[in-house]
C-alpha cells in the first residue's frame, strides 16, 4: 500500500495530465457524435458579452454594405407585397400566424473549421429556443443549438453535423443538405434520385419536410453534379447565395406549430 | 518578485485569450488559416515553477479559448499535452543544462529558441487538427493544415516574442 501511494505521489503530474486529458477527450468525442456541449459554449454570459462588445466596435465598418443589402431586401419585399392579390388587410390575430421572426445580430462567426458555430445576440429572454431556423436576407444560415438568457449559438450549415431538408425549386424532389468541410462557399445536396432532371444553375430552396424552416427559403444554385458510387443518386455541389464569411444581420424563425408537429410524429412512431 | 510573476502571467493570460479570440480567430488568411498564437504563453512561462500548477493553467488557457470558439475541448487537449512534454522538448533543444539554477533564455542561441518554439507549435497543431477532424481518412488534409497553419503561427509568434522581449531576466 505504501508503495502504491509513493508511486502515485512520485508520478502525480503524470496522473494530473492523464486526468485533464481524459476530461478534454470526453468532452470532444461526445460532441463529435451528439449535440454541442450544453454547459460549455459561446452563448454564455461572459463570452457573449465580450463578443458583443467587440462587434459593437467593428460593426461600423460594414454599416454601408449592410444598409444596402437591407434596402435591397425591403425593395424585393415591397414588390411582393404590392403584387399580392389577396385582401391587403394585414392579419393581426396572432393565433392565425404560423411563423414568427426575431431579428438578431451575429456577434461571432467562424467558417474555417469542420464544425462551425455562430453566436447571435438574442436568447431565451427574446423568445429564442433550440432548433429554430436562422436565415439572412439572402438565404439560410443554420439552426439554433444552445441558448442562454441573452445569446444563442447557431450550428452553421457549414458544419459536418448539419443535415437540412432541401429541394430543387418548383419541383417536389427533396434531398439532404450536408457539408463536406472543404470549401465554405459550397455545400452538398445528396439523395436526389437519378431520374430527376437536374441542370446546372437550378435554384435550391428549403423543403417542406422540415418543421424548422418554412418552405422555399433560398439556399443556393447548382454548380456541378455527378452520380454517386452506386449510380442511383446524385451528389450535387451547391454554390451558396450567402457569403458565409461576411454575415451580420440575421432572422430567427420560430414555427408556432412545431411542438404540435413533433408531438404528432412522436405519437405516430410510438403507435407503430 | 514572486508576486510579480503571477501578475505578469495573469495579464499575459487575459491578453493572449483576447488577442486569440478577437483578432487571430478572425484572420482567415487564405480562406482558412487562423494562427494559434496563444501557444506563446508556454514559451514565455517560467521554467522553474510548480509543474502541477503549470499543467492546470495551460489546461485553463486552452479551455477558455475552446469556450470562445465553440471547439469542444480540442484546444485544451492540445495545449495540455505540449505543456506536459515541454520539459522533454527543452532538454532536447537546450541540452541537459537547462535544469541548473543559472539557466535563462538569454544564454541560449537564437536557433535553439526557434527550434523550441517550432517544436511546440508543430506538436500542438498536429494534436489539434487530428482531434478536430478525428479520422484517419483525412490524414493528408491534417498534414496540410498542420503545415500551413503552423508556418503562420510560427511567423507571428516570432514577431510577438521579439516585440515583447523581456528586458529583465
Amino acid at each position: 500500500m505504501q508503495r502504491i501511494i509513493n508511486f502515485i505521489l512520485s508520478n502525480r503530474n503524470t496522473f494530473l495530465y492523464v486526468f485533464l486529458l481524459l476530461i478534454s477527450l470526453v468532452l470532444t468525442v461526445r460532441s463529435h457524435s451528439y449535440h454541442q456541449s450544453k454547459a460549455f459554449n459561446s452563448s454564455k454570459w461572459l463570452t457573449g458579452n465580450i463578443y458583443e462588445t467587440s462587434d459593437n466596435i467593428t460593426s461600423y465598418f460594414n454599416l454601408k454594405k449592410e444598409n444596402n443589402s437591407l434596402v435591397e431586401e425591403n425593395r424585393r419585399l415591397r414588390i411582393e407585397l404590392f403584387n399580392l392579390k389577396v385582401n391587403n388587410v394585414s392579419e393581426l390575430d396572432s393565433s392565425k400566424i404560423d411563423f414568427e421572426v426575431i431579428d438578431a445580430k451575429i456577434v461571432k462567426n467562424s467558417f474555417s473549421s469542420p464544425r462551425n458555430y455562430l453566436t447571435v445576440n438574442k436568447g431565451k429572454k427574446q423568445g429564442v429556443s433550440q432548433d429554430m431556423g436562422v436565415i439572412t436576407t439572402k438565404g439560410i444560415l443554420g439552426i439554433v443549438e444552445n441558448t442562454s438568457n441573452n445569446f444563442s449559438t447557431v450550428q452553421s450549415i457549414l458544419n459536418t453535423k448539419s443535415n437540412i431538408n432541401a429541394k430543387i425549386k418548383n419541383t417536389d424532389y427533396f434531398g439532404s443538405l450536408v457539408w463536406d468541410g472543404n470549401d465554405y462557399t459550397t455545400v452538398q445536396l445528396v439523395d436526389i434520385p437519378r431520374l430527376v432532371p437536374v441542370r446546372i444553375g437550378d435554384t435550391i430552396v428549403t423543403g417542406a419536410m422540415s418543421s424548422i424552416f418554412p418552405e422555399n427559403i433560398p439556399i443556393g444554385f447548382i454548380k456541378e453534379f455527378n452520380l454517386n458510387d452506386a449510380q442511383s443518386f446524385y451528389n450535387i455541389n451547391i454554390q451558396l447565395f450567402n457569403d458565409m464569411a461576411n454575415v451580420k444581420n440575421s432572422y430567427i424563425i420560430s414555427n408556432k406549430n412545431r411542438n404540435e408537429i413533433l408531438e404528432l410524429e412522436a405519437k405516430t412512431n410510438n403507435a407503430q | 518578485m514572486l508576486n510579480n510573476i503571477y501578475v505578469l502571467n495573469g495579464i499575459r493570460f487575459i491578453l493572449l485569450v483576447l488577442a486569440q479570440v478577437l483578432v487571430f480567430n478572425n484572420m482567415n488568411f487564405m480562406g482558412t488559416i487562423n494562427p494559434m498564437i496563444y501557444i506563446i504563453f508556454l514559451y514565455w512561462y517560467p521554467i522553474r515553477e510548480n509543474v502541477a500548477v503549470f499543467l492546470i493553467i495551460s489546461f485553463l488557457l486552452g479551455f477558455v479559448i475552446d469556450l470562445f470558439s465553440d471547439t469542444m475541448a480540442i484546444h485544451s487537449a492540445a495545449i495540455l499535452t505540449i505543456a506536459f512534454v515541454r520539459p522533454v522538448l527543452m532538454r532536447f533543444c537546450f541540452g541537459a543544462n537547462f535544469e541548473f539554477q543559472g539557466f535563462t533564455f538569454k544564454n541560449t542561441t537564437r536557433v535553439q529558441r526557434m527550434t523550441f518554439l517550432g517544436l511546440l507549435i508543430g506538436f500542438h497543431h498536429l494534436i489539434f487538427f487530428s482531434l478536430e477532424l478525428l479520422s484517419f481518412s483525412h490524414f493528408l488534409l491534417i498534414l496540410e493544415k498542420v503545415l500551413f497553419t503552423g508556418i503562420a503561427t510560427f511567423i507571428i509568434s516570432l514577431l510577438l516574442s521579439s516585440l515583447f522581449a523581456k528586458e529583465t531576466e
